[in-house]
This record gives structure tokens, sequence and C-alpha cells, in this order.
């Protein structure tokens, strides 16, 4: 889709046409749902966020100014609306980590030999960064996903800069660790 | 666990570990006596070659794009569909509205207007009489 067909398509939008916000929402869909993915870790997070970023955006039209392309618009609404169903969803559950606990995984296919088996870095890079603790998982995948600067970074969830500098720092420590861990690591992390 | 045996210089293996996850991606930059221990230390480097990996393997994931379920798009647009509907109620009450108003306004603008030529007229008429 050309920039001038997206502008033609959300002034449509923008006037109520949904048709036209359909044509927008199939143009962006699976780049907002891969985004919600990575942010969240799981489909069912990802298919809810997916969901509600776009009824966000439709509802939330009229303050596009169309400075940045839509896709750009709805990449920060898919963030925002992550960091929210996260959060919500945390006051609810106790599930989420601290920052600092061992990642250890006691599952049957976490051993080294039947990991080796199964799988390609990636997917084992995928799983890693599902059982990050949501906060550090959004600032590695913002950085070292998207290549998004510190200060956009920041500024996406509402941090300072410094604070996004130091989780990057953790969460890529603990996808090493996770990933490639050194020997006495390993036995810390049976420990 | 890393042992002293490590140590080379000032910069021990736990400092060089420390720092590493902040200057993989060249943000970071590392001092001349660290790059000096890493140089001459196996496991540092062994160290910083899995980050390099950690790093490419997240950079690889940009490329792949993930297929939201089948269902997931439909009850999207549906939901968008509906709130589209409402929306243009919406519209529609708010310009009903809008028209009642401006119905209300022009008639009382009309029978102002009018009630001041009556008065006009009542003055005129009883100047003339007057002389």
């Amino acid at each position: 889709m050309t920039p001038e067909e997206e502008a033609t398509l959300v002034a449509a939008a923008k006037e109520g046409d949904s048709d036209a916000f359909s044509e927008l929402f199939k143009a962006t869909s699976t780049e907002v749902y891969t985004l919600a993915f990575r942010l969240t870790g799981n489909q069912e997070d990802a298919n809810d966020v997916t969901q509600e970023a776009y009824l966000r955006a439709w509802r939330s039209l009229k303050r596009f100014r169309g400075d940045s392309r839509f896709s750009t618009w709805m990449f920060r609404v898919t963030v925002n609306c992550a960091m929210s169903h996260l959060a919500r969803r945390n006051k609810t559950s106790h599930e989420e980590l601290p920052d600092d606990t061992g990642m250890a995984d006691e599952r049957p296919e976490a051993d080294p030999a039947t990991m080796a088996e199964a799988g390609a870095l990636r997917d084992r890079l995928t799983s890693a960064l599902a059982d990050l603790p949501p906060r550090l998982r959004a600032v590695v995948v913002l950085r070292d996903v998207y290549d998004l600067p510190h200060d956009a970074i920041a500024a996406e969830l509402g941090i300072t800069e410094a604070a996004a500098k130091v989780r990057l720092h953790r969460a890529r420590r603990k996808l090493r660790e996770r990933l490639f861990p050194m020997p006495g690591e390993e036995s810390a992390r049976a420990v | 666990m890393r042992s002293d045996r490590s140590t080379n210089g000032t910069v021990t293996c736990e400092a060089v570990a420390a720092a590493l996850p902040g200057i993989v991606d060249g943000l970071g930059v590392a001092d001349l006596p660290m790059r000096h221990h890493v140089d001459g230390c196996l496991r540092c480097q062994a160290e910083l070659v899995q980050y390099r990996k950690v790093l490419k393997a997240l950079h690889q994931l940009r490329t792949e794009v993930l297929e939201p379920e089948p269902g997931l798009l439909p009850d999207i647009l549906s939901s968008i569909g509906a709130a589209g509907e409402r929306r243009a109620m919406g519209f529609l009450l708010s310009g009903r509205r809008a028209a009642y108003v401006g119905g209300i306004a022009a008639a009382t603008a009309a029978g102002a207007a009018g009630a001041i030529v009556l008065a006009s007229r009542a003055r005129h008429r009883r100047v003339r009489l007057a002389s």
C-alpha cells in the first residue's frame, strides 16, 4: 500500500468508514500480531492485545494526525496495549518473577540433549523470551528485535532511559545464561 | 564459579561478564584494560561470542512474521464493524441533535426579529398620531 493510498483510507476511516479501516487492518495485522506476540510471549495474550489495539485505534483515529505512517502509529498503540494488558494481568496474578530470579527450567524438554535435538536456536530463543519477566522482555524486544533507540523505548514504556538500559542489560544476561549457560551457571541453576 | 585464576591485571572475568551485555552491540565501549583482558582470556572470549549469537538471533526474529490464528481476524473485524455502527449511530444522533438545536435557534431569532419589527411599527404609528 502506498502512502497516498494509506492516507486516503485513513481519511475515510476518520469519517467513520469501517470498510476503509478494515483495509488498513488487513495491511498491518500480521505485523501487529507479531509484535504483540513478541511482547506478551504467548498466543492467547497476543490475540487479546491485537484485538484491543485495533479497537483502540478505531476509537482514537481522530487523534491520528498523519505525521507518521499508519503502521508506525499502530506499532505504538500495540506497545501501549501490550504494556497495559500485562500490567492488568499482573495485578490479578502473582506469576511474574522478579527481575533477579533465576530462570531455572525444570521441564523435561529443558534437558540439554533433548533441547539440542528439539531445536533451532530461534525456537529456544522464543521460549526464553516468553519466560522473561514482561518488563525485561519489552525492552529487549524493542531494542534488539525492533531496533528502537533507548530514548524511544523509554518514552514508549514510560520509564527513564537509564532504567531502560538496566533492563536491557539484565534481559540480555538472562537470555545468554538460558541459551548458553557457562559451566558454573549450570550447576548454580540446578541448586 | 569464576576463580581468581582468571584475573588478568586489575580486570577480572566477573567485571567483564558484568560489562558484556552492555557493550556487545557496540553502543557501550570497553576500556583498554578490559579489552586486553578479553584478548588474553578464552573464557571471556567464549562468553562474548555467546552474547553475539544471542544478539544475532534476536535481530533475526525481526524478519520472522507470525500469522494470527484464522479465527482472530474475522473476530476483530466484526468488533470493529460493531464499533463502527455504534459510532455511525452516534454521528446520526449528534447530527439530529444539532439540527434540533439549530431549528430552535432559528425560530427564536425569527420571533425576536418579528417582535422588533412590530415594536418599531407601533412606535412610528404613535409618532404620526402625535404629529
